[in-house]
This record gives structure tokens, sequence and C-alpha cells, in this order.
């Protein structure tokens, strides 16, 4: 392995987000400080650097885009970098914030706020992909280290960063997990969940709830289907899909056309 | 009238906060006529998004409010909503809610110590650079972290977002074997937290006195965590359902987050609040350990907040402790929940400070409307308070860059979770 000529420049940018993707990094522990010997984090703000201009190799990219301001931070952040990574729910899909899609944001507004006139919002939420060119995509809400380090490792070597987009569903059983929609008549979202998290949700006997959004070939209406033909309430199912990830669109479907008609309805 | 002078530096964000916000100054004649904290982190609307949301969701979605301190806003949540279907989850989840909030403490207070706060106090940029001289030190502090970090994991499967939690209790119960495993390394980290609690003492922390009224959770006791009236260091004595009787939020231009006063006035959560009505609710040896520092409590210099939150950390490893080594396997891990329409109120400590939430539900458990008052939001008059005390007492005449760093580490001390409320620091001097 030859060492690279200098250590790779990385940035670290937060959107509209809880902070908690950039924490895969800050909950290394002492493995952080063994990262910052091999990548030089020229601009990571939770962390200390503050270069938000500086050219790198990679930026890692954490929130959704909501605002004009972020609109045209993430155009500069896409220029000034080589690679860039979305990480997380919120810049993957937009995040658990984008179901303010589905309603009327500036109701919303004056509801939370004294004087709407002083928030200013775009009409949608979007992921990041919807705004730049996005060179990798990590999935989870929230991601964890694992995924985010072994994609900076990959990238340092030059290769591109093996994704998998099982069914978690696959990974239960190679786990050996008891499954909690046969054994336990839960609605569990594996069948159309990918895999990333380590199970956690069936290991604890309770239904994955889709935070680490769609698998490949996810067919999420089949599985709305079933779960309404075990006697969930229609509304109910609708709610499992339109939740952390609820703007991808294998799982907006799900919800979208009754929504476009109660939003054509309240407009008429 | 003279002519306003406006000096814009060039310093793009403040560091090492939990999010971004900015800060304008007003200056004349030496005097600070006009501090404002700008909170513009956007808004996500998290009280209407979960308005029709059924009661059995919300631990999962009010987590996404903050990946610093998740388990907050799961606890407040879950107290208020089993307060209004007369849910009792019994002694064995009450103990473990304990354990899963001093996770939460020994991860956030730990990250802030280290990552955030002490680079100000020994003049290093960052923690990394830092680490180049007291490696052990940062190297303790992330020990600390990841020792959080493995209890919200044992409870909660993984420390961002925990899935362990529901309304009535938890999911699962951890095995035995895996308690024991962490008890042991909980025990073998207290001399480490001890350690902590002398180091951050002796830091060069500056000699500020201020007056400001400290408020917090207090319990018959306990060090408060999840539950408790709310406390004033004035006498207050108020149950958590009459908060909105003395505190009210308020919109402000310059700021996404609400604006909280108590009485119309400032007022201080956090750590430092904690520790100064509730010194007498700490365990004899964390107390002790607190008194060889010499350090007076109650205190009211804010730089002392380091202090107060490394006697947490130490508190958070003894209680800790304390429930694993009474650890047993309970019959059931939750309380049957039987949904019924009302309203009711959470109040817990978040690593930052005291979150209130009211909730409001239907007879089926559907939300029907939330209201959460997040510590940040608490604090922001405090803060802008103390900036404007903390420079017309050392001056404003310092170069921008001098005057910058030390309005940071005044906000640093309040460990602003911007997120939760807020993004950092375009300082602006207007200078008349």
């Amino acid at each position: 392995m030859t060492q690279p000529q200098r250590k790779p420049r990385v940035a670290v940018h937060k959107f509209s987000s809880c902070d908690g993707c950039q924490l895969a990094l800050l909950n290394l522990g002492a493995t952080l400080l063994d990262v910052v010997e091999r990548v030089d984090f020229v601009h990571f703000v939770e962390m200390g650097p503050v270069d938000e201009e500086a050219e790198v190799d990679i930026a890692i990219v954490e929130g959704s885009i909501s605002t004009p301001e972020e609109a045209q931070r993430i155009r500069e952040v896409r220029a000034r970098s080589k690679y860039l990574i979305a990480i997380g729910a919120c810049a993957t899909s937009g995040g658990i914030q984008a179901l303010r899609n589905l309603n009327r944001a500036p109701e919303w507004t004056s509801a939370v706020y004294a004087s709407p006139e002083y928030i200013s919002i775009l009409d949608k939420v979007t992921p990041i992909s919807a705004n730049v060119r996005v060179d990798l995509e990590l999935w989870g809400c929230p991601v964890n280290a694992h995924q985010v380090l072994s994609a900076i490792r990959a990238l340092l070597f030059g290769v591109v960063p093996p994704q998998n987009h099982d069914k978690l569903c696959t990974e239960c059983k190679r786990l050996g997990v008891v499954c909690m929609m046969v054994a336990r008549d839960l609605p569990c979202m594996g069948p159309v969940t990918q895999t990333g998290c380590g199970v956690i949700c069936p290991r604890q006997g309770r239904d994955c709830y889709a935070c680490y959004g769609p698998a490949e070939n996810a067919n999420a209406p089949s599985l709305a289907r079933h779960l309404e033909a075990g006697g969930m309430d229609r509304a109910d199912v609708r709610r499992r899909f339109l939740s952390i990830n609820n703007a991808a669109p294998a799982f907006a479907v799900v919800g979208k056309n009754e929504d476009t008609e109660a939003a054509r309805d309240r407009d008429a | 009238m003279t002519e306003t002078r406006e000096m814009k530096m060039k310093v793009p964000v403040l560091a090492r906060v939990e999010g971004e916000g900015a800060l304008e100054l007003d200056v004349d004649g030496g005097r600070v006529t006009g501090v404002r904290l700008r909170i513009f982190e956007p808004p996500r609307f998290f009280e209407k998004l979960l308005e029709g949301r059924s009661y059995h969701e919300v631990p999962d979605i009010v987590a996404r409010i903050c990946g610093i301190c998740p388990v907050a806003y799961q606890m407040s949540a879950v107290h208020a909503l089993e307060s209004i279907f007369g849910t009792d989850p019994g002694p064995w989840v009450r103990e473990m809610r304990r354990l899963l909030y001093c996770g939460e403490w020994l991860e956030s207070q730990s990250l802030h110590i280290h990552l955030l706060a002490a680079p100000d106090f020994l003049g290093f940029p960052n923690a990394v650079a830092m680490a180049g001289q007291y490696r052990d030190e940062v190297r303790r502090g992330m020990e600390l972290q990841a020792l959080g970090n493995e209890i919200i994991r044992l409870l909660g499967g993984r420390s961002v977002h925990p899935v362990g939690v529901c309304v009535g209790g938890f999911y699962h119960a951890p095995g035995v074997a895996d308690v024991s495993r962490l008890r042991s390394r909980l025990h073998d980290a207290l001399p480490m937290a001890e350690e902590l609690v002398q180091w951050t003492a002796s830091l060069a922390l500056p000699h500020s006195a201020q007056a400001f009224t400290s408020v917090s959770l207090r319990h018959p006791g306990e060090y408060p965590l999840n539950e408790g009236a709310v406390a004033g260091s004035d006498g207050l004595h108020l149950p958590i359902d009459a908060y909105e009787e003395l505190f009210a939020e308020s919109h402000v231009a310059h700021s996404t987050a609400l604006y909280s006063h108590y009485r119309g006035r400032p007022y201080l959560v956090g750590p430092l609040a904690r520790l100064n009505l509730n010194l007498d609710r700490l365990p004899p040896q964390v107390r002790g350990n607190l008194e060889r520092t010499g350090v007076p409590f109650p205190s009211h210099n804010m730089y002392h907040s380091i202090v107060a939150r490394a006697v947490e950390i130490h508190y958070a490893l003894v209680e800790a402790m304390r429930i694993l080594d009474n650890y047993r396997l309970p019959e059931a891990t939750r309380a049957e929940v039987r949904p019924r329409a009302g309203v009711g109120f959470g109040c817990t400590e978040a690593p930052r400070g005291m979150l209130w939430q009211r909730w409001e539900t239907d007879a089926a458990g559907n939300i029907v409307s939330a209201r959460i008052v997040p510590p940040t939001s608490q604090n922001q008059a405090r803060i802008e308070e103390d900036l404007r005390q903390h420079l017309e007492a050392v001056g404003v005449d310092a170069p921008e860059e001098v005057l910058r760093q030390r309005c940071e580490t005044v906000v640093r001390n309040y460990d602003p979770c911007i997120s939760c409320a807020t993004h950092f620091l375009k300082l602006k001097v207007n200078r008349a």
C-alpha cells in the first residue's frame, strides 16, 4: 500500500437534521483519534475545524434541504468537493421532516411560531440528490460508524464502497432471529427495509419501523395489502410507510394518491 | 446621533456546539447596547407532524428531534402519555429508565467536556489538537463517553435513536450476562470519573460571578432525572403541570428558536442549575469527591458548568452501577397501556437542562397536540444576558478575534443544542 502524498481532506456539512449522523464520527471514541491520523477534517463544525469554503476530497453531508439558504449552500459544497457522500435518512430521503410536504407548511409555521414572517422555508423538504449529484448514499436513521468508516476507507483505497441494499429479512434469517411478522404477528417492515442497522428491533422483540429506508426492489404496495388483509387499519398501514423515510419514492407510493386527493380537496 | 459603523467578521460559524448560529453585538462608547443570539436552524415542525400519530409511534419520532439527547425526548414523552392513560409501569421500568438516562448523561456530558468545552480552557482550537498534549485526558473522556453509549445500547440497541423505549416500559429486558459484563466495566471506570471531576476543577477557569435564577427538577429523595417538581433558587416549587403559569415562550425576529422566560425574566437550566439546587441529593461518595475540589457550590460562576458536568458524569456512573448491581430480570418489561383522551405533562432532565412537554390525546390514543420546550430555548435569554454582563465586565475594546473567542466560550458553557433549538457563529459587531 502506497501512502498518499497528503492526507485526504474531508469536510462534514450539516443541513436540516438532528446532528445524530455526525455522531457516528464523534461517538467513535479512541478510534476517532486514529481516523484523524489518516484523514484531515478541514471542516467539521461540531468537532471544531471551520473552513466551509475549503476544497475537499470527500464531503460528508448530513441533513435535508429545507430553506433557500440550504439550496444555495449545497450547490457550493458540491462545487468544492471531489466526492459527495450523503449520510442518513434526512440526506437520502428527506427524513421525518419531509412529512410537511404532505401538508401545508405555511399553516404549520403560524401554528408553531407567533411571527411566521420571520421564518423562511422552501415549499418542499428534499434529499441532497434532488439538488446536486451525489456520489454515494448511506441510508439509515441514524447511519452507523461502520457504514461511514468503511465508505471513507474504500474511497481512500480508490475503490467504490461496497453497498448492501438487501432486505432486513435476509439478515434476520442469517442471524436466526425469530420472525416478528410470522411468529409474533407484528406489522414488521423488514420485507421492504434495507439492512445495515444490525437487526436491532427484531432482536428486541419488536417490529422493524423502516428507519433504514427502502431495500432494493422493495414492494411496498404488496406489504401494505398484506398488512391490511391481516386486519390493520388503512390509516395505520399508511403511517407505517410515511414515517422516517416517508419521501423515499418506494415508500411514498403507499400514501401518495390519498394525500394528493386530500390536498386537492382542501385547496378546492 | 452617531452613525453606526458596522463591521462584519470573517468567522463563518461558531465551532464546537451542536448546530450552528450567529451572534450580533451592538456596541456604543464601550457599552454593549444589544446582544442577539441568532438561531436559524431550519424549523422541522415536530409538534405539527406528531399530530394524528398514534401514541406508540411517539418515542421513535421525538427521538429524531435531537441526535445527542434522544433519550430525553423519549423520557419526557412517555411520562406525559402514561400520565394521561393512567399507566403505572412499576419499579423495574422506573429503574431502567434511570439507567438509560444515566447512559445519555455520560455520553453527552463527556462529549461536551472533552470535544467541545475543554479546548477553550487549555488554549486549543479543538479536541484533536488538544489530544497531542493531553492524550490521556482526551482518551479518558472518550472512554467515559463510550460507556454511556454502551448503557444506551444495552437497553436501546444503539446509542443514537435507541429503539428500546415504549409507552408503558421497554420492548425487552437485557440479559443477565450482558448486564454483568457492563457492570464490571463501569466499576473499572469509577476512578476515571473521580479524576475527571478533580481535573475540571484544576483548569484555569475564569472568575465571573453573575446573578441568575437556577431552575431544575427537584425530587424528594434522588438527584433528578425523570421525576420531580420544578424548583428554583428563588424558592420556586411548582408541579410540572403548572409550568405554564409562570413560564412563557415568545418569538423574536432573529431566531427560529422560541425564548422562554420565568416570571418575565431569563433563567438558567442545565448541570450548574441542577447541581446548585440538588447538592444534598448527591450520594456521599460523589459529594465527597466534589468537596475535595474546593470549588464552592452552589456557584454563580457560569464557568463552573464544566465542573458540574463532570460531577454529573460521576453521579451517572455511580447511579448506573447501583442499578446494575441490583438488576433482576422482570416478569414483564412493560405495563399494559389503555389509551384514553386527556392532557398530560412530562418534564425530565436532559443533559443540557430541563425538557418540558405537554401532550393531548384522543380516546384512541392519537396525538391531538404536542408542545415541546427544549432546554436550549429556556437558556437562550440567559445566554444573551450572560454575554452582555460578561462583555461589560471585560470590556469591548479588544480585537474582534479575541471578542469572538470569549463570546464563544461563554455560549459553550450552556452546551446549547442548536438542533433542538438552532446555526453559529457569524459575529457581527455594530460599533456606534
